[in-house]
């Protein structure tokens, strides 16, 4: 079984600070780190190649600048096999749509069963690439999986609801994407960091895979989004809590603040 | 300090096992049961803490000394006992098997010790021998395929937690230092007894204790090294072992210097926060400059022992002066939090009592500057 599991490099937003002023990001000095809907999703993957370590391969593939090659070497040093860095001029820029045609052009490139993604990065938080990713490649896919369990052919994952989960049985070759709730990703160990720095990261530029996309949706130029404003994801509030009500103050309460808020 | 990109990562991982592992909660919960919980020792090995320097035929993880001072650093800034873990298998214990092991005990014990499957420790002090290690009179002599060992090992780190020990005894009473031998023991063998774990100062949740060895019986196999070699090579073994310490004190000072920055922005009196005072600036100032010259110095001997550099010098200069700057830091740590410094409830109390014996164990720092001054008038 071939594993392919695409992650991102972002900045941890646990430690960014706003601009006061310009109420933009503070990227200087934040390290950076694999988006954890990701890293879980790379924890799953590792955690079916411990049921059989010798036939399953997991390769782990990202786009980004130079420096993404860290998050690779980090996914090298948790246990994935081979790492694919895409990495050019041309890719730069790119919206969720160009980003998607990028990453599918590679995996033409690739043999793989599964391929997953994190459902979202921290630092865009659209969703939007596993799913695109899916339809370039005309595969199955399933969102916000929080649970996975490999068959001879398939797999079986629950999927997140707002108020329940589905439990669907997928054919494989087919494409998921992860929460973080999936699984708590493993400790690095020394010795696997050693091995990383010894391991050649694969490095494909747009000559590598531009037999494989259509290069108008590539980059900046290819991407058909515009930002027309960038905000920080602001906390959903405590909430008001009132707990000496009897039942049928508490339906009022209920009632009197969803009219309040022109609900009903 | 500049390090490699593979030695950041190292570091990341070391910090990241400590943030979620060595949490307050745990930590308090040691300080109260004096016990370490054996689940967070098999992680600790699962993530290649207990064989950094060992080969990887052997088990281990095959890095280097720098490695192992960025692990011991980060972890002793969590904890000072957890970094005690640490420590053993990669240079008391480890180290003599590595360096005059046969390789079948090299391919037994060192992997038993990377993969954290048992806890060895390291016998050689015993009550009337401490820094004057060649006055020790327990005593080992060959008996057809056995030796029989009968003596008395005092202050034994892990010394009832552990399945095997190296322990030192004479082989020959005649020859002082060069009559010791290194051995081998299994200390589940009949006739090895252990004293009553020390109520210690510091350090709670690694016993220490005494082992007690009454006609032991030991395999010949299981001497390590040649006769008489045993000084030799517990001092090599030191070696190591002093740049460990060094790294445990910088971790612990750091620790103590970050706690008391912490304290020193939000503590107000007088209408302001203390730290805008010129006497807690100029203790800060004084605690991060030495930290800092500590640092410089562990990671310098660590490099020139990966160099396969002579570091008896700046070895014992580190653990010297890195345990020295460690108790002055932690004394002021104290000190800018006042009353509350005194309580339980603050970390820096925890961190000048394990401080404490930083500048005791593994040769204290009068033996450290008779090694420093030993090699500037040679």
């Amino acid at each position: 079984m071939k594993i392919v599991v695409c992650i991102k490099q972002v900045p941890d937003t646990n430690v960014v600070r706003l601009d006061p002023v310009t109420n933009t990001l503070i990227r200087e000095g934040v390290p950076s780190i694999i988006n954890p809907d990701d890293k879980a999703g790379l924890e799953a993957a590792l955690q079916i190649k411990d049921t059989n370590p010798e036939e399953i391969e997991v390769t782990v593939l990202t786009m980004g600048p130079p420096q993404a090659e860290e998050a690779l070497r980090e996914a090298l040093a948790m246990g994935a096999d081979h790492a694919i860095l895409l990495t050019d001029r041309a890719f730069g820029g790119a919206d969720t749509w160009a980003t998607s045609n990028t990453i599918a052009g590679a995996l033409r490139n690739l043999n793989y069963d599964l391929i997953i993604t994190g459902r979202q990065a921290i630092d865009g938080d659209t969703a939007q690439v596993g799913p695109q990713i899916a339809e370039h490649l005309k595969l199955p896919q399933v969102s916000y999986v929080e649970n996975v369990e490999p068959g001879e052919d398939y797999i079986r994952v629950r999927r997140q609801f707002e108020d329940r989960y589905h439990i669907l049985k997928v054919q494989l070759p087919c494409l998921i994407t992860t929460l973080t709730e999936l699984s708590e990703p493993r400790y690095m160990s020394i010795g696997k960091i050693r091995d990383a720095y010894e391991k050649e990261i694969t490095i494909w530029g747009l000559a590598d895979i531009e037999d494989k996309l259509d290069k108008a949706n590539l980059g900046l130029k290819g991407s058909p989004t515009r930002v027309k404003k960038s905000f920080p994801k602001s906390g959903k509030g405590v909430g008001e809590k009132y707990d000496d009500l009897t039942s049928d103050e508490a339906a009022q309460k209920i009632i009197e603040k969803l009219k309040e808020k022109y609900i009903i | 300090m500049n390090f490699s990109k593979e030695h950041d990562m190292i570091r990341n991982l070391a910090r990241e096992f400590a943030e979620k592992e060595l949490t307050k909660e745990f930590l308090e919960e040691v300080e109260e049961t004096g016990e370490f919980s054996e689940d967070v020792i098999k992680k600790m090995a699962d993530c290649g803490f207990f064989g950094i320097k060992t080969p990887k035929k052997y088990g281990g993880s095959g890095s280097d000394h720098v490695a192992y001072v960025i692990v011991m650093e980060e972890i002793a800034k969590a904890s000072g006992v957890a970094s005690i873990y640490v420590s053993g298998p990669n240079s008391l214990v480890g180290t003599p098997i590595l360096m005059s092991g046969t390789e079948e005990q090299k391919q037994k014990y060192l992997r038993i010790l990377a993969k954290g499957e048992s806890l060895m420790c390291f016998g050689l002090t015993e009550p009337g021998a401490g820094s004057d290690a060649g006055s020790m009179t327990s005593f080992a002599v060959l008996d057809g395929d056995h030796y029989i060992i009968n003596g008395r090992k005092t202050f034994i780190t892990a010394a009832p937690l552990s399945d095997y020990g190296v322990i030192y005894a004479k082989t020959d009473r005649s020859l002082g230092s060069r009559g010791i031998s290194a051995f081998i023991v299994d200390l589940h063998s009949e006739g090895v007894s252990f004293g009553k774990p020390e109520d210690k100062m510091g350090l709670i949740g690694c016993a220490t204790s005494d082992i007690i060895f009454e006609n032991v019986k030991v395999p010949k196999e299981n001497l390590l090294g040649r006769e008489g070699r045993g000084f030799t090579n517990a001092m090599k073994a030191l070696d190591t072992g002093r740049i460990g310490i060094a790294a445990q004190s910088i971790g612990i000072a750091a620790a103590a210097l970050e706690e008391s920055i912490d304290y020193a922005k939000d503590r107000k009196q007088f209408g302001t926060s203390i730290a805008s005072f010129q006497g807690i600036k100029f203790m800060l100032a004084e605690m991060a400059t030495k930290l800092e010259a500590a640092r410089l110095l562990t990671y310098e001997a660590a490099r020139q022992k990966d160099a396969g550099m002579d570091t008896s010098k700046i070895a014992s200069m580190a653990k010297y002066y890195a345990s020295e700057v460690c108790n002055d830091i932690c004394g002021k740590a104290v000190q800018i939090h006042g009353g509350y410094g005194f309580i339980k409830d603050y970390k820096v109390e925890r961190l000048y009592r394990d401080a404490r014996v930083l500048t005791i164990y593994e040769g204290t720092s009068q033996i450290q500057q008779i090694v420093i001054a030993g090699q500037l008038l040679k």
